[in-house]
């Protein structure tokens, strides 16, 4: 029951003041990451309604302090950096970072480093030296996309236990897709990335081995990359049971 | 969620403060935090991100006034509101290092939070009794435009008070029932006996006209 984005844009002021019923509060927040204007609108009537509170503002009574102060002391804080709210992927769970982790930084090193020699070592190659071109520019988009200012970050786990990264910038509108320990798919088969648009999966691009990927297509208007196991050449839409489902970071 | 009497009184008459709480003599000052309130409260709730139960308390002693009014105001039993408090000034504890001033102020996360809770307490509540939620809604559409005042007349902050009565009566009664009461807006449409898509509008362009005649920068 997914409403258009005009509709769902007007509920922005519902939305602040928890107005929502549950299920049009989740498909607001889903909207929310990927509408910049929506998450100003909300964060302009929460300080509003912030006024509003504080017109209303009352002492609790003294003992309550003393009991809240003593009541920290045995409560663990959360790390930092872990925003609290968004949907819960179905699949995973998953751990949100805004810093790019330093094993995908190296990863991409390395192969920054590799394709500088593919380069060198078939220059007389003209279809080989195309083809590193290629890989370097997939390699330059994919470094941009880590290191733009902008960059988000989620993490989760494939059903294999493969840990997955995806890093999102909303201003270049471009998703890097990143694997460790994923193992290899049986012959004649290949992993499939998709973004899902509002529960219809679009083909995203694929994945032969751990590294990093851009993902095809911008990933504004979805709310998570997915990932599956699809005969060599991929699939029009998902076949296998998906063995990633993992929500954008924003 | 019925209306209890304190709340009908007449208008005019300068509100009681509830049995229990400190007696307030001067209006709590936290109605428009300038900038430098706000960068100081920041300040604040980054060394309660490092575990800084100093800094712990100076929050609370800031922004509990501003938690407890909500929750009281939403949740209006006193005890279950001291409850609900006690959970949302451990919450931002928990949640410190996660707070972000470029996404807004201590103040306004805060009571997003005490607020979200609040109306998460009153609306479990609802669920585990329909007929009573039932009972209460028909109380509302009997009492709508006396809470609405009354809500108007109990606000400490001048500002607020009149930039709530700058609204049309349809807007100013749709945010305070949203805010103030906690209904979801088709609760509030129900109370109001006025169509969806028009409380829905009265809501958005209340709250804007709000934001806007207060001064509020996003």
């Amino acid at each position: 029951m997914r409403q258009h984005r005009p509709d769902l844009h007007s509920l922005a002021a519902a939305y602040a003041l928890h107005a929502l019923d549950p299920e049009e509060r989740e498909d607001f927040a889903a909207h929310l990451a990927h509408c910049e204007e929506c998450r100003g609108d909300v964060a302009g009537f929460e300080e509003t309604a912030a006024r509003l509170a504080a017109a209303a503002g009352q002492h609790p009574p003294e003992e309550l302090k003393r009991r809240t102060l003593d009541a920290v002391e045995g409560v663990r804080q959360l790390p930092p950096r872990v925003p609290a709210t968004g949907r819960v992927p179905r699949l995973v769970r998953t751990l949100r970072r805004r810093a790019v982790p330093l094993g995908l930084a190296a990863g991409l090193a390395a192969a920054t480093v590799l394709g500088g020699l593919a380069v060198r070592q078939h220059q007389e190659n003209e279809d080989v030296r195309l083809r590193a071109r290629q890989a370097e520019q997939r390699l330059e988009a994919v470094g941009a996309v880590l290191a733009a200012p902008d960059a988000r970050t989620a993490h989760g786990r494939t059903a294999d236990g493969a840990l997955a990264t995806v890093v999102t910038s909303e201003h270049r509108n471009q998703a890097v897709f990143a694997a460790e320990g994923l193992p290899a798919p049986a012959r004649g088969h290949t992993y499939q990335l998709w973004l899902d648009l509002g529960g219809t999966m679009r083909p995203a691009g694929f994945l032969h081995a751990d590294g990093a990927v851009l993902l095809d297509g911008a990933p504004a208007g979805a709310t998570a990359v997915g990932l599956t196991v699809e005969p060599a050449g991929g699939s029009a839409r998902p076949t296998t049971r998906p063995l990633l489902l993992l929500a954008l970071p924003f | 969620m019925a209306i209890p009497a304190q709340e009908l009184r007449p208008r005019g008459l300068s509100p009681a403060r509830p049995a229990g709480g400190r007696p307030v003599t001067r209006p709590l000052s936290f109605g428009a935090p300038g900038p430098r309130a706000r960068e100081d409260l920041a300040e604040v709730m980054s060394r309660v991100a490092r575990g800084d139960q100093q800094a712990f308390a100076t929050l609370y002693d800031a922004v509990a006034p501003l938690v407890f009014g909500i929750v009281l105001r939403v949740v209006r039993d006193r005890a279950q509101s001291e409850e609900v408090t006690q959970e949302v000034m451990i919450d931002l504890w928990r949640q410190a290092a996660r707070f972000r001033p470029e996404a807004g102020s201590v103040t306004a996360w805060a009571a997003t939070i005490a607020h979200r809770r609040a109306v998460d307490r009153v609306r479990s509540a609802q669920a585990a009794s329909d007929r009573e939620h039932a009972r209460a809604t028909r109380e509302h559409t009997t009492a709508f435009d006396e809470v609405a005042e009354q809500v108007e007349t109990r606000l400490e902050s001048e500002q607020v008070r009149r930039c709530l009565r700058a609204l049309t009566e349809l807007q100013r009664q749709a945010v305070t029932l949203a805010y103030y009461r906690g209904l979801t807006y088709r609760e509030v449409a129900q109370t109001l006996g006025a169509p969806l898509p028009t409380v829905k509008t009265r809501l958005r362009d209340g709250l804007i006209r709000l934001r806007d005649c207060m001064g509020v920068g996003s």
